[in-house]
């Protein structure tokens, strides 16, 4: 498979043009989606000059409208991908997504399946606290949709292929820390990674680091560091956190009998705490310490540098040593 | 349409006197009182044409053809069920006549609705959708989103306003600024007519119009249906809080018995031949309950089926596939 080096922007704009070029059911909507701008991030660039504006929708500013059209898309037929620019303004349309599009398949015994995919932002701190929430637990405490977190380029075009392909309902997160920061190789031509299959990205004997989005990269410089101090930290970047596979997790643990959960979500009701219950009611017996979680602080997001809370290197580092009892 | 009107009553009152009895566990929402905009919809609609209603959902449901047993046993949350049991009454659908969903939330199907008459846009079909809501929902921001969108893209919808003048238990003229609903659809830029939907004849006229200007590439239509709130919120629900008089005014013009003797004296049905309606509909309403409480419960393998399409999506939420 020949590859090209491009950012994560490059690769989500990549998979959307292969996906309306493979499947004319594939539509687009969001607000400002559409060409010149195509999209404030520019990630839906090109999309409506090529499809044109049937198919590529600049929508009102209007999230509940946005979702409830493409509910009713997917139930007509259609494969809509919906845009909403930050992860906090699922806030407005959270009942169009909790209550419709996660709920239509069950609620029916299976005759209004809602192949939708939600592309949404996750902002960065310099935004404030209403653009830069990582709310992803919300959508894991509602059965019925899928959790897609990308942490590399390759991997942003390969899920979001498989979730545009998925017969559910799909949120795909894109973290604007890594949509421009994260470039790596990226499969020519069709790519999709599977759903539900974490990937370790690097082994070790010693003691589980698990992460997903912009936390794989902070714990791979963790493990560095841990490696200079003679232990072997494994990384697993859990990629989709519904379906969440636990088999690859509790493998990695059982070997290593220590873990860290590690993200940006809060700590507090947060995914790690799922992780971290599932690893010790399976592994109580294997375990060599307590499973520690990371992630951020019980407030709002703060603005400013020197109140941030979210995870770091070091962090991961201390919470490693910990577990280990070095610290 | 008076076998429609009179079979939505029938099966309305049967299943609130169920809920009453004690023998229906279930959140059930009459439908007394949208008899006529009901059955004047059924007429209206071609079988192409798509629904979107609410879980006041029962007249639209017969209205548009699905199945009366099947549509008695999901509010029973029998196997037999048009959703197998898992929606209930306030979900009904049957997607094999274009009865699309029924959603719980207030509002929430309207933008549904235009989502699927973009998709008939894109298909280039001659098809209309129909979002059935009451006048509650005019309030609410899913309305407003939906309306500004199809009234941008010229959505081939037709926005159904049940109006039975009361928001669960607050009467219109103590929630809406201005109780001329049909006003608000005028800032969309779409259609918009009021109609006595107490009046079947009118408002199957309304519709046909609303419908073929839909299918015609003309754009959207609100229609405002003035009807009332025969019975309580819900089954279970008292009414007193409703006045005696405008209640009894609403009563003496209930449009099945209403419409029953204009189709009488007007000479277009016998007495024998509307009687003949009467006893099959109670026929067909006491079949499908029987049929209903017959049907076995759903196993409880199908507890976790249908949450995705692939049940090993659960096996880390710790559901053996």
């Amino acid at each position: 498979v020949s590859v090209e080096i491009m950012t994560m922007a490059q690769a989500i704009n990549s998979a959307l043009h292969l996906a309306m070029d493979a499947d004319s059911r594939v539509v687009v909507l969001g607000e400002d989606v559409a060409d010149p701008i195509g999209g404030v991030l520019k990630i839906t660039k090109g999309l409506s000059t090529k499809y044109g504006r049937d198919r590529v929708r600049a929508t009102p500013i209007a999230e509940t409208g946005i979702v409830g059209a493409a509910v009713g898309l997917a139930l007509g037929g259609y494969k809509p991908v919906a845009e909403i620019m930050f992860m906090d303004f699922t806030a407005v349309c959270l009942d169009q997504i909790l209550n419709h599009a996660a709920k239509l398949r069950y609620m029916s015994g299976g005759h209004t399946p809602v192949p939708l995919t939600i592309r949404t932002g996750v902002g960065t701190r310099r935004f404030g606290a209403q653009h830069s929430q990582n709310l992803e637990a919300w959508f894991m405490h509602t059965p019925g949709i899928k959790v897609v977190v990308p942490a590399t380029a390759a991997d942003a075009k390969g899920l979001l292929t498989a979730c545009i392909a998925d017969p559910d309902p799909c949120l795909f997160l894109e973290h604007f820390d890594l949509v421009f920061a994260e470039k790596g190789e990226v499969p020519v031509g069709a790519h999709q990674v599977p759903l539900g299959e974490a990937a370790i990205r690097r082994p070790g004997q010693d003691i589980t680091v698990v992460a997903y989005g912009t936390q794989v990269r902070n714990a791979l410089t963790a493990a560095e560091e841990l490696a200079e101090r003679g232990i072997a930290a494994e990384v697993i970047d859990l990629r989709t956190l519904v379906p969440l596979d636990m088999p690859t997790v509790l493998d990695s643990v059982e070997r290593t009998g220590r873990a860290v959960v590690v993200h940006d979500a809060h700590t507090f009701c947060g995914p790690g705490a799922e992780l971290a219950a599932q690893i010790t009611e399976q592994l109580w017996g294997e375990l060599q310490a307590p499973v520690l979680r990371l992630g951020a602080g019980p407030s709002p997001v703060p603005f400013a540098d020197a109140l941030d809370f979210h995870p770091c290197a070091a962090d991961i580092v201390a919470a490693a040593l910990k577990t280990i009892g070095q610290a | 349409m008076y076998r429609l009107m009179a079979l939505i009553t029938a099966t309305s009152d049967r299943a609130a006197g169920e809920v009453k009895s004690g023998a229906l566990a279930s959140a059930f929402y009459p439908v007394r009182g949208l008899e006529g905009v009901c059955a004047a919809l059924g007429v209206a609609l071609q079988p192409d044409d798509q629904l979107v209603s609410t879980y006041r959902s029962l007249g639209d449901a017969l209205a548009k053809g699905a199945n009366l047993r099947r549509v008695i046993a999901e509010i029973y949350g029998r196997s037999d069920g048009l959703c197998g049991g898992k929606g209930g009454p306030m979900h009904l659908q049957d997607t094999s006549v274009g009865f699309m969903t029924s959603t719980g939330v207030v509002g929430s199907g309207i933008p549904i609705a235009v989502g699927l008459g973009i998709a008939a846009q894109l298909d280039g079909a001659a098809r209309a959708v129909v979002a059935t809501f009451g006048d509650g929902a005019t309030s609410i921001g899913a309305f407003h989103e939906a309306m500004n969108i199809a009234g941008l893209w010229k959505v081939p919808v037709v926005f159904l306003c049940q109006n039975n003048q009361w928001g669960e238990h607050t009467p219109i003229a103590e929630y809406a600024a201005s109780t001329d609903l049909a006003d608000r659809a005028r800032a969309y830029a779409m259609s918009s007519v009021r109609v006595d939907g107490f009046d079947p004849v009118a408002t199957l006229g309304v519709l046909r119009e609303a419908l073929e200007r839909a299918r015609s590439g003309g754009g959207p239509t609100f229609v405002e249906a003035l009807t009332y709130r025969l019975t309580g919120h819900s089954g279970s629900s008292d009414y007193s809080y409703v006045p005696a008089d405008e209640l009894a005014a609403a009563m003496a013009r209930d449009p099945v018995p209403t419409f029953r003797r204009s189709v009488l004296t007007s000479g277009q049905m016998s007495e024998a031949e509307l009687a003949a309606i009467d006893a099959e509909v109670a026929a067909a309403v006491d079949d499908a309950f029987a049929f209903a409480t017959a049907s076995p419960p759903p196993p409880s393998e199908t507890r976790y089926r249908d949450v995705f399409a692939d049940p090993s999506a659960l096996t880390g939420a710790g559901v053996p596939a």
